[in-house]
């Protein structure tokens, strides 16, 4: 008697086993009747229900047919896994989370910043955690900081790891105590993407403070990406290297959401299974497609259907991936020339099979040159990443235009690092002895020292020509010469226009040849701004015939061959007579010599693929080589171009990155954004800058109305993206009018730039 | 009590519409979108920003501009001789006959026979604590006010001033807004009612919210 109960006790447990893989092939495969799977499911229910009627030997012969039929069919379902079905299994409950992780991979952790949900934002987890490494008979420990997204096991307060940005912000918090600790980071993302509200700090503008840290955080980061969705991905996602579960997802925007878009599907929709299907596939949203495009470093093998909540297998496999990961990152601080470095290097590439035990162990500190190498480092890896899919035009082998450009390039580039590198610190140095000797007894002492200081001015070149000023007449007048020069297209119509403010301010209806004309696009009663076409600010913003291009030779293309895209990439270079999203050129503001980025609207809506990302890059790398402030005018930008998948999302670290960079070593970085702003862009390199402003009527954020209704089921009110509320929130620190535009630029190059305008 | 509430009440009854008429709001060409009874959605949204339904298209200048109904009703007494007519500002169009709702005709019908108590400023306002409390003790309107006794707490930039009552005697029949509410310059605060009439008020009221069809 005792012997059957024991047997039906298994039995019982044994079938629940079976339900559980059948509910979660059906996650999987999305079909509840898929090969009959709610059929087997409903038997196993009878089954379970009737144990105590079956005799023991029927009982027990059906339960190894369905076992049998099971296996059989995951067989199936592992040989046919589509990216959508990657999602599915990312998305199923029965699949690891980040608690699963603390619990297995780590020997102890201690949550930070609360729990559960009692918790500022539940959905992101810090822990300060131990893991640790048998090198023959000894354990050593190591201490770091694991921040990642918690899914939760069917908690809804998680909201499925859909990071808040006050969550985010927590997340940075840590990671500067790790920073101040000195303990590496391991960041684990499992987030569909960021919960996209604009209350302060705002999604876009913190996951953008987030990465800004990350480019040049002091401390090692290994991150390991199950559900990479976008910008909530990257906000922890900037790490030294990156992992990704082999069967996880990482993209630039969930294969739904681009089919809406792809399929121009109206809200409340359905979205066609068979669209999102292709979608998946397009995006190229694998771990194995990820690998490929270089925006990963390594795959962390999971069992053929994706790792479960007990695959313990697996955890002991991602416990020696995260170190093996942590000590390359730290092995490739230590200088080359220590032999034991490259041996050590070499002894840890080698592994592969996961196990308990270790050769060697290595200390995760660093000192301060290796943190120099770490940063180094990074810096190189993440301006590395996706280069081999830019597009360059097609030129002929003996191109003597760009031969005289390159040529210029470098010859300016050796002379500006004399000039800035050499003699601008030797001529500072000079100039602030003699600032303090002249402070001292300065009508004693002049007629010793302006001889000392003529010689060092003149030694030195001709005065920083960024320093003229104008006087305040000039400055005003100037405007009014020039705009009267270029007059917008748009003005030859013979026709009025209604502001949209009417009804609220009693705007009197706009005759076009007035409106484009003499008010500038401006309504004269309430001061709406009607969109103007970018050449209007060229013509009008800088200097008269300052504008000089660069970097026309890079161009937009299709890496990932997205079906659709090359047609429309040739409808908008036909039309816009461009190759590429984005203008990058050197200019003058009243007599100021500036750097500018200007993604523009009439090239698939300003969005940043590889060729506008790296653009951007260079044209950073240019005013910090020359010097030189550099603005971002945001004409529009409808965030990462989404057929360029992961290849697109990368841009957000690498430019980031370069502005870092730049910012750094001195530069005045600006940013005016101007009609719409949103997604990626904002969320990193421009949302990280300190000074960003607005144009009146602009609209700047994370996502637009449509996404946040669909997201978080709330609807927003018509103006919530409006630049008046993104100051109210603090996400810009003013509002221009279009018509000040050149003297407000000026004012402000003139105040935040100091009177080098390149501070340092 | 001057009006006679039963008389006022069948009028409703007989006609429970309010007539609302569109007109030109400037000259132009227009173009009518919608036929006799058709019905049509006024303003929607959590913040009315979803446009009411499209009755004509005003052209001037090549400035077709979409005017849309204002309210919930049915267009009633369209002016088609007019379409595509060349029309001077304040035309009459056409007509939305907005059937009342039972809380709209309890609205007209206390405005005739209250003594609206208004906002002097666009401030926030509280009740006399006492009167609160009062209020608060007692379901049925009770609280009486008599020409300059203490009324409401006008807050603004932190300074308290308190509002002395100057209408007609009577009893604090409701209260148009909430403690520490944002009221605008004129709206109303207070109703207060004859203490004689307010029985018949009530049972009008009453009437009302039963027999109203909407």
């Amino acid at each position: 008697m005792d012997t059957e109960y024991r047997h039906i006790a298994d039995s019982g447990q044994f079938l629940a086993q079976l339900a559980n893989r059948i509910s979660y092939l059906i996650d999987v495969t999305g079909d509840s009747r898929w090969f009959g799977l709610d059929m087997l499911l409903e038997e196993v229910t009878f089954i379970r229900s009737a144990i105590f009627e079956l005799p023991e030997r029927e009982l027990f012969r059906k339960m190894n047919l369905l076992d049998e039929r099971i296996s059989i069919l995951e067989d199936r379902a592992a040989k046919e896994l589509t990216p959508v079905r990657m999602v599915n299994i990312v998305r199923s409950i029965q699949r690891f989370t980040l608690q699963d992780i603390l619990e297995n991979v780590y020997d102890s952790y201690t949550e930070l910043g609360g729990e559960e949900d009692c918790n500022i934002d539940p959905a992101v987890v810090v822990a300060r955690a131990t893991i640790s490494r048998r090198v023959k008979k000894r354990i050593y420990k190591h201490q770091v900081m694991v921040i990642g997204h918690e899914k939760g096991m069917g908690e809804e307060y998680r909201n499925g790891g859909c990071a808040k940005p006050w969550g985010n912000d927590k997340a940075l918090r840590y990671m500067k105590v790790a920073e101040t600790e000195g303990i590496p980071v391991h960041f684990f993302i499992f987030t569909p993407g960021s919960y996209p509200i604009e209350d302060f700090p705002g999604a876009a503008q913190q996951i953008a403070r987030n990465i800004y840290a990350m480019s040049k955080l002091k401390v090692p980061m290994v991150s390991f990406i199950s559900e990479g969705g976008s910008g909530g991905a990257e906000a922890i996602g900037l790490a030294d290297i990156r992992l990704m579960a082999s069967h996880g997802y990482y993209s630039v925007i969930s294969p739904e959401g681009a089919a809406a878009i792809e399929g121009r599907i109206r809200e409340g929709q359905k979205v066609p299974r068979e669209l999102v299907e292709r979608c998946a596939e397009q995006l190229r949203m694998t771990a194995q497609d990820n690998l490929k495009l270089g925006t990963i470093d390594r795959i962390v093998e999971e069992p053929p259907l994706g790792a479960r909540k007990d695959d313990y297998d697996f955890f002991r496999r991602l416990r020696f991936e995260m170190i093996k990961a942590t000590d390359e990152v730290v092995l490739g601080t230590k200088s080359f020339r220590a032999f034991r470095a490259y041996v050590l290097k070499k002894q840890v590439s080698r592994r592969k099979e996961p196990s308990d035990s270790f050769d060697v162990h290595i200390s995760w500190n660093l000192s301060e040159s290796e943190i120099q190498r770490l940063i180094e480092r990074r810096s190189k890896k993440y301006r590395a990443m996706g280069q081999g899919y830019i597009e360059l035009k097609k030129e002929s082998l003996i191109n003597l235009a760009r031969l005289r450009e390159k040529t210029r390039e470098t010859l300016s580039r050796t002379y500006y690092e004399i000039k800035y590198g050499l003699l601008k610190p030797q001529k500072k140095s000079v100039q602030k002895v003699l600032e303090e000797v002249t402070g001292e007894g300065a009508a004693f002492l002049s007629k010793i020292t302006e001889p000392v200081k003529a010689a060092v001015d003149f030694l030195a070149g001709p005065q920083d020509e960024t320093r003229a000023l104008i006087d305040d007449s000039q400055q005003m007048s100037i405007f009014t010469r020039e705009w009267e020069q270029y007059v917008s297209p748009l003005a030859n119509e013979d026709r009025t226009v209604t502001c949209p403010n009417a009804a609220k301010y009693g705007c009197m209806d706009l005759w076009v040849p007035d409106l484009y004309g003499e008010f500038c696009g401006v309504c004269p009663t309430c001061g709406h701004h009607f969109p103007l076409e970018y050449q209007w600010y060229l013509q009008n913003l800088f200097d008269a015939g300052s504008v000089r291009e660069f970097n026309q030779h890079i161009i937009s293309g299709n890496p990932l061959k997205f079906q659709g895209l090359d047609a429309r990439l040739n409808r908008d270079i036909q039309r816009t007579g461009r190759r590429s999203g984005i203008i990058t050129f050197k200019a003058k503001v009243m007599d100021i010599k500036i750097v500018v980025a200007m993604p523009y609207s009439n090239f698939r809506s300003g969005t940043f693929g590889s060729a506008e990302g790296e653009k951007f890059i260079r044209a950073c790398d240019l005013a910090r080589t020359r010097r030189r402030p550099f603005i971002a005018y945001i004409h529009t930008t409808g965030g990462i171009r989404i057929q360029e998948g992961t290849l697109g999302v990368i841009q957000m670290p690498r430019c980031t990155m370069a502005v870092r960079e730049y910012v750094d070593s001195g530069g005045l970085y600006i940013v005016v954004y101007d009609n719409n702003s949103y997604a990626g862009p904002v969320a990193s390199f421009l949302g990280c800058s300190p000074y960003q402003v607005g144009i009146r009527s602009s609209r700047i954020g994370f996502a637009g109305p449509r996404v946040i209704r669909e997201t978080t089921g709330q609807d927003v009110p018509p103006d919530y993206h409006s630049a008046k509320n993104a100051l109210r929130r603090g996400h810009i620190q003013g509002i221009w009018d279009r018509r000040d535009f050149r003297k407000n630029l000026h004012d402000a190059l003139m105040t935040m730039g100091g009177p080098n305008l390149y501070y340092k | 009590m001057d009006i006679n509430l039963n008389d006022l009440l069948r009028q409703y009854h007989a006609n429970p519409y309010e007539e609302h008429e569109m007109c030109a709001p400037h000259t132009g060409t227009v173009k009518f979108r919608v036929e006799e009874g058709q019905e049509t959605r006024g303003p929607s949204g959590q913040w009315l920003h979803k446009p009411g339904t499209l009755l004509f298209i005003l052209e001037r200048e090549n400035n077709p501009k979409r005017i849309t109904a204002s309210c919930n009703g049915e267009v009633a007494g369209v002016r088609h001789e007019l379409e595509g007519r060349f029309v001077e500002a304040g035309t009459r169009l056409l007509t939305i006959r907005h059937r009342l709702s039972k809380n709209e005709v309890i609205d007209r019908i206390l405005t005739r026979v209250l003594t609206v108590f208004p906002a002097p400023q666009r401030a926030r306002y509280y009740l006399i604590p006492e009167i609160a409390a009062q209020m608060e003790k007692k379901a049925e309107p009770s609280v009486s006010l008599k020409p300059g006794s203490d009324a409401v707490i006008m807050s603004l930039m932190k300074r308290d001033t308190i509002l002395k009552y100057e209408g007609k005697p009577g009893i604090i029949y409701k209260v148009y807004f909430k403690s520490g509410d944002l009221v605008e310059q004129d709206a109303p605060l207070l109703g207060i009612c004859p203490p004689e009439n307010i029985q018949y008020v009530q049972k009008v009221i009453d009437r009302i919210k039963n027999e109203w069809e909407e």
